[in-house]
């Protein structure tokens, strides 16, 4: 047995499921419960306890999901992210979610330091960073329902999807 | 017109309908 792809691919499904819980998480909990407590003044124990250890899962569990596929994908890595003939599908969503992994730590993640108090930040500055993250969040959701279709596909189950 | 992402039904009919897309892409131009 090949222990690398069987580890790898253990991880990588332990992983994505973290990042992609944390993702429904956040938009299916947090955002509608904040809005709520935001009303009744309670939004501070969310701000304080709860989001910045699920923004430290949720962040290190992107890194921990694409490093395992990465290394699930071997020596295919560079003919799925060029697309190769027979590689489309599973190409696709490896790059779907390398730009999820993007959007966590180039976007979403500057953007939630600025509205937590993290780092330094105008009203302005954090009224914007809030919209920034949300969208960004919204859209690696959306992205999230491709990549786990093609995903699923996989190498080894293309055939069944049609690709 | 209102940013679909704005709405969580929004944002999963937008992802559903970008998986139709894309599988159509992969399936006609790809495989």
């Amino acid at each position: 047995m090949d222990l690398v792809p069987v580890f790898a691919r253990w991880l990588h499904f332990l992983a994505g499921v973290m990042w992609v819980g944390l993702l429904y998480y956040f938009n299916f909990v947090q955002v509608p419960a904040l809005k709520a407590a935001g009303a009744d003044g309670t939004a501070g124990g969310i701000t304080k306890h709860v989001a910045p250890r699920a923004l430290l899962y949720f962040r290190w569990s992107a890194v921990v999901t694409w490093v395992a596929g990465a290394a699930l994908l071997g020596g295919n890595f560079v003919s799925a992210f060029t697309l190769a003939k027979g590689y489309a599908g599973i190409g696709v969503g490896a790059w779907l979610g390398t730009i999820m992994l993007f959007n966590v730590w180039f976007l979403i993640w500057p953007n939630q330091q600025k509205i937590l108090g993290m780092k330094p930040a105008t009203d302005d500055e954090k009224n914007k960073a809030r919209r920034v993250a949300l969208l960004t969040s919204r859209t690696n959701m959306m992205l999230s329902i491709p990549m786990l279709f093609f995903m699923a596909g996989g190498l080894t189950h293309k055939a069944a999807f049609g690709l | 017109m209102k940013n679909p992402l704005d709405s969580i039904w929004g944002t999963i009919i937008s992802g559903v309908i970008l998986t139709a897309i894309l599988y159509l892409a992969v399936a006609k131009f790809l495989v």
